[in-house]
């Protein structure tokens, strides 16, 4: 199948002297859902710049659909969208304005513009604000603008850094809808997150980068299949007087709270009922992260050389 | 791109950056026409019959050109300086970075866009100009060309400005420090040829010296310059600033990281 993206040896060195990529290496397939994850300042948004030609880089090379983005940008460009990290529109302008001269950057007759504009702010719940100045959208709204102005070109490779921060619950799983929607309809897709279980339901393909550095490349599939434990956590009916005994995996965490580590293949009910049996009666249960979330840390943790389970 | 999509991408540029101008045209059409009215008043009706003839020619006749000219200067500068450094500041440059937009489109078209704004003020004060004097046409085709050829050197100018400004002060220094001056000492109000020996040649170095002698010579048909070191002397410049600008932009000077 041919690659939507390619990187190869990618490195960049800010002019302050801060390497932010160390060569990394990264495909992404034509219709794939792809996370991209990594904690604060892992060179996510960085590398994102430089596939979007906001950010020189130092070394390494990027093609969009076998098209580098030096040699050959102008169709390269032509395919990528990109959905910024922070806000970079004009605050005076309008939704209308932001979209249509977009278009415009990418030569799009007016008519065809004007259709587009309607179809995508519609989309995105836009249409009523579309004569409003940005600056009195608010954060969720504007960067709502930035998809919409990220698709006026209909790109077949779509970049989001972070589109749902600062977005509420409710427009969140409409936008997941949304992005599922087009991924569906052949849009490639990669995403930066730091909510796990979006990327979770949302994507099929995974890296993770962390100090500049790839440390995995998976199907999420696989990546959680190699989740080898799970913490549960259960609350007790009443505060407990006494703590539950000869129980390894269990401890607890406060007087009314225990947490029970769980391998793979282990049994939860075996200790659900052994501790009924010490006479604790459990009132509810629930993961105490997801499993996605756990196998992260893990995994960047490695890479901090740290020894223990949890960055909490 | 094709050139049909350049096009449209270019137009893009100039009705975005004409529109700009004309919303907030309180700021950017207005003081230019009123500044400009009043040196009409005061030193072409008020001074200027005291002062007499300026190489055969009213005192106002003669300051109308080099006014004018000014405003054109100073209007094209503007516009290119602050939008494109307000688009840097804002970041919203990156909407046409990201677009296979070249280089020299984004260039032609804020500098097209200065040009609309310059000539636009240019012609407003032509037309103040006109109760004050009456404007005769020497000759139309230099009083035409060298409005335009101006008018894009300094649209360049301004560029340059706005690439390597780095806070809003940088957009007034050097119009407050080196146009204004230049334009005052390029012979708007005098004939260099007034002027003792030493400062008659120093006074050739002031490249606005001749772009206001070739315009008045489009009016009045005086010079203090042959019109051909004028012509070399913008193309030059122009040619120039074209390069500057276009290598800061493929560095991405400023913009990109
Ligand atoms: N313009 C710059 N100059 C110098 N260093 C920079 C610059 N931009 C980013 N960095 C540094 O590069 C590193 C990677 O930053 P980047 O923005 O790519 O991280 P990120 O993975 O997107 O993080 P986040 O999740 O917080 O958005 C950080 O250490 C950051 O401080
Ligand atoms: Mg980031």
């Amino acid at each position: 199948m041919q690659a939507a993206l390619e990187i190869s040896n990618l490195r960049k060195t800010y002019s302050n002297g801060f390497t932010a990529l160390k060569g990394i290496n990264l495909t992404v397939a034509d219709g794939d859902f792809f996370a991209l994850l990594g904690p604060n300042g892992a060179g996510k948004s960085t590398a994102i710049g430089i596939i979007s030609s906001l950010v020189n880089k130092s070394d390494g090379s990027v093609s969009i659909y076998s098209h580098n983005i030096d040699t050959d940008f102008s169709i390269a460009k032509a395919q990528l969208g990109v959905v910024p990290q922070e806000f970079n529109f004009s605050i005076f302008e309008t939704p209308m304005q932001v979209v249509m001269n977009q278009a415009g950057y990418y030569g799009i007759d007016r008519t065809t513009a004007t259709q587009r504009a309607q179809k995508y702010l519609t989309l995105l719940g836009l249409w009523d604000k579309r004569n409003n100045q940005n600056r009195m959208l608010s954060g969720g709204m504007k960067r709502r603008l930035m998809i919409a102005r990220a698709l006026i070109h209909e790109p077949r490779l779509l970049i989001l850094d972070e589109p749902t921060a600062g977005v509420d619950i409710e427009i969140r799983h409409s936008m997941w809808e949304f992005l599922s929607d087009l991924n569906n309809t052949g849009t490639t897709i990669i995403l930066t997150t730091h909510y796990l279980e979006e990327a979770e339901s949302l994507c099929r393909n995974i890296a993770i980068i962390d100090g500049g550095e790839l440390v995995e490349n998976t199907s999420m599939r696989d990546l959680l299949k190699r989740s080898n434990r799970e913490i549960f956590v259960l609350d007790t009916e009443t505060p407990m007087k006494y703590y539950p005994e000869g129980m390894s995996n269990v401890t607890a965490k406060d007087e009314s709270t225990l947490e029970v580590e769980i391998l793979k293949g282990g049994n939860l009910s075996e200790v659900i009922m052994a501790l009924s049996k010490q006479g604790f009666t459990i009132t509810s249960m629930r993961n105490k992260s997801n499993r996605l979330e756990q196998l992260f840390i893990d995994l960047v943790n490695d890479g901090h050389k740290n020894t223990g389970d949890s960055r909490e | 791109m094709n050139s049909r999509e350049l096009w449209i991408s270019f137009q893009t540029i100039v009705i975005k950056e004409v529109s700009r101008f004309a919303r907030i045209w309180p700021q950017t059409i207005v003081p230019p026409v009123i500044t400009t009215s009043l040196y009409f008043v005061i030193f072409g009706s008020l001074i200027g019959p005291r002062i007499g003839e300026m190489q055969g020619f009213a005192y106002m006749d003669f300051i109308v050109p080099g006014l004018i000219l000014m405003s054109v200067i100073t209007n094209s500068y503007a516009n290119v300086s602050s939008s494109f450094y307000s688009s840097k500041f804002q970041r919203s440059i990156e909407e046409i970075l990201v677009s296979p937009t070249p280089e020299w489109i984004i260039l032609a078209g804020y500098i097209c866009g200065g040009m609309v704004r310059g000539i636009g003020v240019g012609l407003a004060v032509t037309l103040v100009a006109l109760f004050f004097s009456d404007l005769a046409i020497h000759n139309l085709f230099v009083l035409c060309s060298v409005v335009v050829l101006t008018s894009i050197l300094f649209a360049l100018a301004g560029f340059t400005n706005g690439m390597l400004a780095k806070s809003f002060d940088d957009i007034s220094i050097i119009p407050t420090f080196i146009l204004t001056p230049l334009t005052y000492l390029g012979g708007i109000f005098y004939s260099v040829k007034l002027l003792p020996d030493f400062w008659q040649g120093v006074s050739l170095i002031n490249p606005i010296l001749y772009m206001i002698n070739a315009f008045r010579f489009g009016f009045l048909g005086i010079s203090d310059i042959g019109l051909v070191y004028s012509y070399v002397i913008i193309l030059v410049f122009i040619a120039i600033l074209f390069f500057v600008n276009f290598q800061l932009l493929r560095r991405g000077h400023g913009i990109r990281s």
